[in-house]
């Protein structure tokens, strides 16, 4: 009884009968005991609240975005005041605007001198998916050049929610596990004969045409 | 109505950099402007003396002149209008290009020239037909600043700038092979699809935007990492 669960079934919560005591289940099969699990509660507390960010603003985002640093909105609550406009110093890249192929090149290396553990926040329409910038210029969607942990929409968002992002991204590194690092902190290897992460039909769904755009020819799909 | 301006001890013939001649009236902001006709620019009337046969019409649209001319002309006149002490044009706002959606229509080079002495404003037009080769002179030798004005015109039109010091690209990489983006018959999502676009501008080295002066500059004080001074010495001709 309790809370322990059988396989493929939910765990439900139940009222336990007075007299015996509650049980709290423990999955062997996860090799993890309780220093392991202090110990990243620990890792992660520190890592969660100690966020330095990269601010990477290239339109009306980065406005809002200094709004939330500034005195009313007090990015400093959370740990991050610290902004680090080196990357080798930094822990999690905002990407605030639109980003132009020409600076494609750019914040994949940005993205590469960045040390491990790092994070990234696509902040905004046009990071997250060329927004209205459906044209011959603007990448549609970060995501096509480095991956991203969590996206904030709007446009450009409020000041709250970047700061709801930023509170996603912080639960998100507190669920993380030390014994998951080594897919968690892989570098993404690009295709060697198109150096792109993604697929490039992928790339070509992500990037579908929407609203009144013309056709664009596909990728050999 | 605009009150007169206080008087000043300044003498009244000297003329100050960037104000009007102690002549010239004193500037009023203009009232029911017609959309076309109206007074014309007075270089107009100047140029069209001084140049009879360049000069192919003149049209005042909104209390603005411009001046169509022929397109091999234009440095001459655009020399004169800023050499000439009566039309003292020191100022070039703007070069760019129009196309229109006819086929018929020529593409239109325009510069926008401004007098600061007597508070005129002049627009220049050059048409070049459709299917000639979209060349006209550069401005560069009168006026310093048309270099990256000329360079960001060539790259959206595709208008070559005879006399040009260093006609490249500005706004898209100097590899971008797209063709020219402002043009009627691009695509506005571009020619090739997505994923090929993003390949060909990650390939694109991020380090390599200097231009050619710069690195001349850079070389000369010795500034240059070695492997990017061992590919200047071999004749490369951009940064990348």
């Amino acid at each position: 009884m309790g809370l322990t669960a059988r396989p493929g079934q939910l765990p439900v919560p139940s009222a336990a009968p007075a007299g015996e005591p509650r049980v709290v289940s423990y999955q062997p099969q996860s090799q993890e005991g309780w220093i392991a699990t202090k110990l990243d509660f620990l890792v992660n507390w520190g890592r969660a609240n100690s966020l330095w960010p990269m601010p990477f603003g290239t339109a009306c985002c980065a406005i809002e975005f200094m709004a939330t640093a500034a005195s009313k909105f007090d990015l400093a609550r959370f740990g991050m005041e610290r902004m680090s406009f080196s990357p080798r110093q930094a822990d999690v890249l905002i990407c605030a605007g639109r980003v132009p192929f020409k600076l494609a090149p750019v914040i994949r290396r940005i993205w590469q001198q960045m040390p491990q553990p790092k994070w990234c926040i696509s902040m905004g329409a046009c990071a997250s998916s060329g927004g209205m910038f459906d044209n011959y210029a603007v990448v549609q969607g970060i995501d096509t050049i480095i991956p991203v942990d969590v996206y904030v929409p709007g446009c450009p968002p409020r000041p709250e929610g970047l700061l709801y992002g930023i509170r996603l991204l912080q639960e998100k590194v507190m669920r993380e596990r030390l014994s998951d690092s080594k897919r968690l902190r892989r570098e993404m290897e690009p295709d060697p004969s198109s150096r792109l992460y993604i697929p490039p039909p992928a790339i070509d769904e992500l990037s579908e045409p929407f609203g009144n755009s013309v056709n664009q020819t596909r990728s050999g799909v | 109505m605009s009150a007169a301006l206080p008087p000043t001890d300044r003498p009244a013939d000297v003329v100050y950099p960037g104000s009007a001649t102690p002549s010239a009236p004193t500037p009023t902001t203009p009232r029911a402007v017609p959309h076309r006709g109206g007074p014309e620019n007075p270089s107009a009337v100047a140029l069209r003396t001084r140049f009879p046969d360049s000069v192919r019409r003149v049209e005042v649209v909104w209390g603005e002149t411009s001046v169509v001319i022929a397109p091999d002309r234009v440095l001459e006149i655009v020399r004169w209008l800023h050499d000439d002490p009566a039309q003292a044009y020191g100022y070039l706002s703007d070069v760019t290009a129009v196309e229109f959606r006819d086929p018929e229509e020529p593409l239109t080079v325009v510069w926008h020239l401004r007098s600061l002495p007597y508070r005129r404003f002049l627009r220049l037009k050059a048409e070049l037909p459709k299917g000639g080769p979209l060349e006209v002179d550069s401005v560069w030798p009168v006026y310093r600043g048309a270099d990256w004005l000329e360079r960001e015109c060539f790259d959206m039109f595709g208008v070559r700038f005879r006399g040009h010091p260093d006609l490249r690209r500005i706004l898209m990489w100097e590899q971008y092979r797209e063709g020219y983006p402002l043009r009627k018959d691009f695509p506005l999502r571009g020619r090739f699809s997505r994923a090929e676009q993003l390949r060909q501008a990650l390939a694109a080295n991020p380090e390599a935007r200097y231009s050619m002066e710069e690195l001349s500059i850079a070389d000369a004080f010795e500034d240059l990492p070695p492997d990017m001074r061992a590919r200047l010495r071999g004749g490369e001709r951009t940064g990348e």
